[in-house]
Formats: C-alpha cells, sequence, structure tokens
C-alpha cells in the first residue's frame, strides 16, 4: 500500500504556506522533500503524521503506518538507552531492540543513562527508535542534524535496509544519503498570501 | 499502556523525578499550620481536616506542572500521540502515574500528620476515606489543566488559576467527609457526592484533556 498525498495544503500558525502539494510514495520508495527554511517542511511532515490538520487535500495510506521522527527525539535523560528503546517498542507493540541498538552502534552505550550521551549518540538513540515501532513508513525531519559522517552512513544503511524490506521514507533533508529517492523541491508550492492592499499598507 | 505507566513511575522515582516532592511540602504546610495557629489544641481538633484536605490539594497542584510540560519539551508527547494508543488512555495513564506518585502517599500520610494537628479520634479513618476517593479526582481534574496550559513557557500559575476553582466541588465534600467524621456525624450525603465527583469526573475529563491537547499539538 503507498503513501499517498493529493492537493494537500498546509498552514503554520494559521497562515497557510504549502498548497496543492501531491506526491506517492510506493512501497520500497523514498522521498527526499527540499526547500528553504520555512517553506514549510516540517508542517508538511507533521500534517502526513498527523499531528494538525490539513487545510485541504488528502492523505491516503498514512493511518496506523507511519513513524514520526521529529526535530526533537523523545529521550528521557534519567532513563538508560535500553529502557528508552524498550518503552518504544512495548508501546508500538513491537519485537525486541537489538537490531535496532546494533544499527547504530549503540549496544556499547546500552545501560548508559541517556542524559549523559553526547549530541550526535542522543540523535543516534531517536533515529534508532524508527526501527522498533515496526512501522512501515518512517518519515524523518532533518534526520542528519548533529550526525557526523559515520553516523550518517549508518542512518542511510538503516533506511536502505528498510526500503528493501519494502518499507518507505519520506525525509526532509539537504544532505546528499547516496539513498535512491525522488526529490520533491518544496518552493514551487509556496503558497501565495493574499495581497497586501495600499490601504493596509500604510499601517504596515 | 502499562508501559507508559511503568514508564512514567520509573521517571518520577529517579533522580529529579518529583516524586516525595508533594509529600514533603504536605508535610510542611501541615506542620506550619500548629505554629501559626498557636497552641490551642481545641482549635487544632476543629480545623484540622479542612487543614488535611487543602494540605493535600496543594500538594496535588504542585506537581500538575511537571505532568505533560516534561513530555512536551522533549518531544516525546509528538511521538505518544502518533503511536498507536489513543490520547485518551494516555491522558488517562499520566493521571493515574500522577496519582500513584502523588495522591497516594498524601492519603497514607494524611492519618500520621492528623496527630500533629490533634486530630479528633473518630475522624482519622474518614480523612484517609475522603481523600483515598478525593485525590483521584485532583490528578484527573489536573491533567485536564496541564493538557490545557502545555506548551505554554511558565504555564504552571495559568494552569493553578485554571484547576483551583475546578477543585472548589471536591473540596468542599471531600473536607465536609472529614469535618463530620471527626465529629461523630452521619457522612453518607457528602461521602456519596464526593464519590460521584470523582466517579464523573474520571468518565469524562479523559476526553475533554485528549480534545485540548490535539488542539496544544497542532
Amino acid at each position: 500500500m503507498s503513501l499517498t498525498v493529493t492537493d494537500l495544503s498546509v498552514a503554520r500558525g494559521g497562515l497557510p504556506v504549502l498548497e496543492g502539494v501531491s506526491f506517492t510514495v510506493p512501497d520500497g520508495g523514498a522521498l527526499i522533500l527540499r526547500g528553504p527554511n520555512g517553506v514549510g517542511k516540517t508542517t508538511l511532515l507533521r500534517t502526513i503524521a498527523g499531528l494538525q490538520p490539513a487545510l485541504a487535500g488528502m492523505v491516503t495510506g498514512a493511518e496506523d503506518r507511519i513513524a514520526y521522527a521529529a526535530h526533537s527525539d523523545g529521550i528521557k535523560p534519567t532513563l538508560s538507552v535500553a529502557e528508552n528503546l524498550i518503552f518504544w517498542a512495548q508501546v508500538f507493540g513491537a519485537g525486541g531492540i537489538d537490531a535496532a541498538l546494533d544499527a547504530y552502534a549503540l549496544a556499547p552505550l546500552r545501560d548508559r543513562p541517556a542524559g549523559a550521551l553526547s549530541a550526535g549518540q542522543k540523535r543516534r538513540l531517536g533515529l534508532s527508535r524508527l526501527m522498533v515501532t515496526a512501522r512501515p513508513v518512517w518519515v524523518f525531519d532533518e534526520p542528519t542534524v548533529s550526525l557526523d559522517r559515520d553516523a550518517v552512513a549508518m542512518f542511510a544503511g538503516a533506511v536502505r535496509a528498510h526500503l528493501k524490506q519494502g518499507g518507505a521514507a519520506i525525509m526532509a533533508t539537504h544532505i546528499e544519503l547516496g539513498i535512491e529517492a525522488e526529490v520533491l523541491e518544496l518552493a514551487p508550492y509556496r503558497a501565495a498570501l493574499d495581497a497586501v492592499d495600499a490601504f493596509e499598507e500604510s499601517f504596515l | 499502556m502499562i508501559a507508559l505507566l511503568m514508564r512514567d513511575l520509573r521517571l518520577a522515582f529517579r533522580a529529579g523525578g518529583g516524586f516525595g516532592l508533594g509529600l514533603a511540602f504536605f508535610l510542611i504546610v501541615t506542620v506550619l499550620v500548629p505554629f501559626s495557629v498557636g497552641p490551642q489544641s481545641q482549635l487544632l481538633t476543629t480545623i484540622a481536616p479542612g487543614i488535611l484536605w487543602l494540605g493535600a490539594l496543594l500538594a496535588c497542584l504542585l506537581s500538575l506542572d511537571r505532568l505533560l510540560a516534561l513530555d512536551w519539551e522533549d518531544g516525546s508527547l509528538d511521538l505518544l500521540a502518533t503511536a498507536p494508543l489513543p490520547l485518551e488512555s494516555i491522558v488517562s495513564v499520566k493521571a493515574l502515574a500522577h496519582w500513584l506518585t502523588t495522591g497516594l502517599p498524601l492519603v497514607l500520610a494524611a492519618p500520621l500528620l492528623g496527630v500533629l494537628l490533634n486530630l479528633a479520634p473518630p475522624g482519622y479513618v474518614w480523612v484517609v476515606i475522603s481523600l483515598a476517593l478525593g485525590t483521584p479526582a485532583l490528578s484527573v481534574i489536573g491533567t485536564f489543566g496541564a493538557a490545557l496550559t502545555v506548551g505554554l513557557k511558565r504555564g504552571g500559575l495559568l494552569l493553578s488559576l485554571l484547576v483551583l476553582p475546578l477543585y472548589v466541588p471536591t473540596l468542599i465534600f471531600g473536607a465536609e467527609v472529614a469535618r463530620r467524621g471527626a465529629q461523630g456525624m452521619e457522612v453518607t450525603t457528602p461521602l456519596l457526592m464526593l464519590a460521584g465527583i470523582t466517579a464523573g469526573v474520571i468518565a469524562l475529563l479523559p476526553f475533554a484533556s485528549a480534545a485540548v491537547l490535539r488542539v496544544n499539538l497542532r
């Protein structure tokens, strides 16, 4: 089942930012969103993940199939790395955490409190969370922030393995990951703001 | 759901989790009252049920601003909202975890602190019963307030202003049960009212909390 977005319009803070976005991500496919800061990448991803309603348009094939990785990783600093992951595995009713720990080289840090991890290690923990959700569509918002080159390779490897198993991925990123993916440039979909007329302009 | 409850309990017991904060506050308030009232054991006996209830209520209030705000700050609330758990059960479990870490210790500590306030002997049972029946409502109403103010910087004061008026019915009937019990009077009517408020609040408010949380997460 593929994820299809049809004529989607999204708003941030009450103002429309993107209009008429349409794309399809088939199983095993990946889509990379690009665009300048503020164009609405995060807003679009949050809408696809179901965290906010769309102004118009439809998202099909997303219901209960999306694992969302936001800017912040949702890590509890007083729990250990393993405890953090086990919690999410239990919430999503998925299996063990060993594959996720191995994929991001977190096994040696297993029992360390997550609060004692470096920024990059936290990010790796946050990304490894998606592997324990058993959800087919992975949605990433700037996944490579604070990752070094090796960690980016780990991430790309994990996504590639996921795609090979028939999963799908949507990500907003500016880094070349070496993943075969379609690229969607969002700038052309920028919503036209209502023109400010001369009367209003005199008050600006 | 059990995973979420266990996580919240574990977080509360770990460093900086805030377990015992409410209990310590309750202890201090009830110790301060005899100091401020002076050595009049007769007067203390009269006001003891009310003081115990007010102290428990304020102690509950103290830990509310951490209830959802911490999960909001580190992003786990967004992630939980996309998890298979419905938001209604998430807020219910969070309220339950809050009660287990805040309300329940207060209930258990109340008879001990009753001694400090020279509570009349028949009152001990009724203070415990009324708190056991009433504090779950405080946690559930508090979760609603926390959901309303989640995402606001320094939302703690606003949270108190929103939640305290909602606590009034529980306080009135809870303290009434304790007062009547201490004086050896009939307690059935206020007891039923208190239980009714708690049952109604537990049944209805999680839906309201989940609805405002959905709006606030946008």
